[in-house]
């Protein structure tokens, strides 16, 4: 117990000294939020009044995927690198309880991104009715799924392709994610593509867990899908060397 | 019971075999240094001690224990220094050592470690601006935090200054006084010969001598006399003074088919004086490691590279499979 806590310490640490992993978490996130909240020039879906309102949900489910994916797929796929891993590998640590402490690494990332996210939303005028028990379950969920799909990347590609991929991944989902530009006003063919992907299906069960419109049909099956997926290539394909 | 016991290992990587049918011990209190050139199969010897790979063939065991099958158990009684990385590089060596101590029931003082290997002026510098040599020192540090009962290190004093490889033989010689059983790797025949109780030489996999350091400087030639001295000598002269041929092997050093007997060496050097002749050194009887090393490894390597490239090479130079 005294390894895990000391390794989870760490690994926080780790997250939150790394520049990159800051503006990942934090500074694209309320970047984009203030924008498009103060500069009104986003298509915001039918129903909704304000852009914040839209925003704020899209922009909580960035963050979830930027700390699970991103974030915790560059770092370890860099600690694989540098042997980081296989030196573990011979320490009385084991591979349960780094899990475990990268877990909860992620989780205490992603408190402080709901914290200061939700505090810079409501600060924007944003009115959320949250339902806790969706929410934090879509989160839940969506942690796991991401994470997953991090650690895959982690675990079979080289550091630098983790990095180009997992940052081309992270554009590529954050416009089809719903999270910036609704999902109505996407092309028929790609809003098809989107709803079978991670991202949309979170930022869309998120939206409705705080009050917003409901979820297209299928988005938890999807998001749950994934969930099970990722983690499971993940570690059926993961090399510690 | 020794503390490691490896028995007729063998370790192939896809064709190439890095590991030959191994056998060698190590003792509680013991420094035993694997000594061979690069690809001799040293790593690969040490990463089976240390559970990374199993044995193709053959069995190993540290302190009677299977470091695959019994890796929980195992782990926190050993110590390990990979031959490069393993540290995060973002984390300063007080983290560092802050952090593997916590893994350890009954850890060493990182403090007491940080001044020991002289990284108290470093010990908040991430591990990324490290020196080479305080990059390994740390690495040391890590694998000695937990206290082990057997320390493996690969090339601990590689890429070091002469200063910081002082720090580092200091530090394993404590730790064999403490009664903990090292078995290093290395490729340095000065670091073997000062640092290790015992030297098991590995070449293409295989133990090609083993001994302390001064039993392998002793084996055979007696019968011959080295030393240095301006190039050129007469040599007819000397031989009919010592009664023996004399060969000039490169210029300045000579060597004299005689056995090592006192009465030859001060015949030797009868003659020098007589001429008015500097003696550069002088080895009798006992060889310098190097010699032993080289008269062991050379005729087989030279071979090898001959016949390069080979469809099955003996070593693990190839193919990832590290030395």
């Amino acid at each position: 117990m005294k390894a895990l806590l000391a390794q989870a310490r760490a690994e926080v640490a780790m997250t939150l000294r790394r520049g990159e992993s800051l503006l990942l978490a934090l500074g694209i996130p309320v970047i984009l939020l203030v924008f498009f909240s103060v500069v009104d020039i986003l298509p915001t879906p039918a129903g909704t009044k304000r852009a914040v309102d839209f925003l704020a949900p899209g922009i909580l489910a960035l963050a979830v995927m930027s700390t699970g994916m991103v974030s915790l797929g560059i770092a370890t796929a860099f600690e694989r690198q540098y042997l980081v891993l296989k030196r573990l590998g011979s320490t009385p640590l084991g591979r349960p309880a780094l899990l475990a402490a990268k877990t909860g690494a992620v989780v205490v990332v992603e408190l402080v991104q709901v914290i200061a996210l939700t505090a810079v939303a409501l600060a924007l005028g944003w009115r959320a009715h949250p339902s806790a028990a969706t929410a934090v379950a879509a989160v839940i969920v969506a942690t796991v799924a991401f994470s997953g799909l991090g650690l895959l990347m982690a675990g079979t590609l080289k550091a630098e392709l983790t990095l180009a991929a997992a940052n081309g991944l992270y554009l590529v989902l954050l416009l089809l994610g719903g999270m910036v530009v609704p999902l109505s006003r996407l092309p028929g063919g790609l809003r098809a593509l989107a709803r079978l992907l991670p991202a949309a299906a979170l930022s869309d069960v998120l939206r409705q867990g705080l009050g917003g419109p409901s979820a297209y049909r299928g988005a938890w099956l999807v998001l749950v899908a994934w969930a099970v997926v990722a983690p499971v290539a993940a570690a059926l394909t993961f090399r510690w060397e | 019971m020794p503390a490691v016991v490896v028995s007729g290992l063998v370790v192939r990587y896809d064709d190439v075999v890095a590991v030959d049918d191994l056998s060698f011990t190590a003792e509680a209190g013991q420094i035993v240094a694997l000594l061979g050139p690069n690809g001799a199969g040293k790593t690969s010897t040490v990463e089976t001690l240390e559970g990374y790979r199993r044995p193709t063939a053959g069995t190993v065991r540290v302190l009677g224990l299977d470091p695959v099958g019994d890796h929980s158990s195992l782990v926190p009684r050993i110590g390990v220094m990979l031959q490069r990385g393993g540290i995060y590089p973002a984390m300063s060596p007080a983290e560092a050592l802050d952090l593997f101590a916590a893994y350890y029931a009954n850890p060493a003082d990182p403090a007491d470690l940080t001044s020991l290997l002289g990284l108290d002026g470093v010990a908040r510098t991430p591990w990324r601006r490290l020196s080479g040599g305080e990059q390994q020192r740390l690495s040391l540090a890590l694998a000695l935090v937990g206290r082990p009962e057997v320390a493996f290190l690969d090339e601990p004093t590689a890429g070091v200054d002469p200063q910081g490889r002082l720090a580092i033989r200091r530090i394993i010689a404590s730790q064999r006084d403490d009664g903990v059983c090292v078995l290093l790797t290395t490729h340095d025949l000065e670091e073997a010969e000062r640092l290790a109780d015992r030297i098991v030489i590995v070449d293409h996999g295989k133990v090609v001598a083993e001994g302390s350091p001064a039993e392998l400087m002793t084996s055979g030639r007696s019968h011959e006399i080295r030393f240095g001295a301006p190039a050129g000598l007469d040599r007819s002269s000397l031989a009919a003074a010592l009664g023996a041929s004399v060969d000039e092997e490169r210029p300045g050093e000579y060597r004299v088919a005689a056995e090592a007997s006192p009465a030859n060496v001060a015949a030797l050097t009868a003659w020098l004086a007589l001429h008015d002749l500097p003696l550069a050194d002088l080895r009798a009887g006992r060889q310098r490691l190097e010699d032993v090393f080289l008269s062991l490894t050379a005729s087989v390597s030279t071979a090898a590279v001959e016949r390069q490239p080979r469809p099955r090479r003996r070593s693990s130079s190839t193919g990832g499979a590290g030395s």
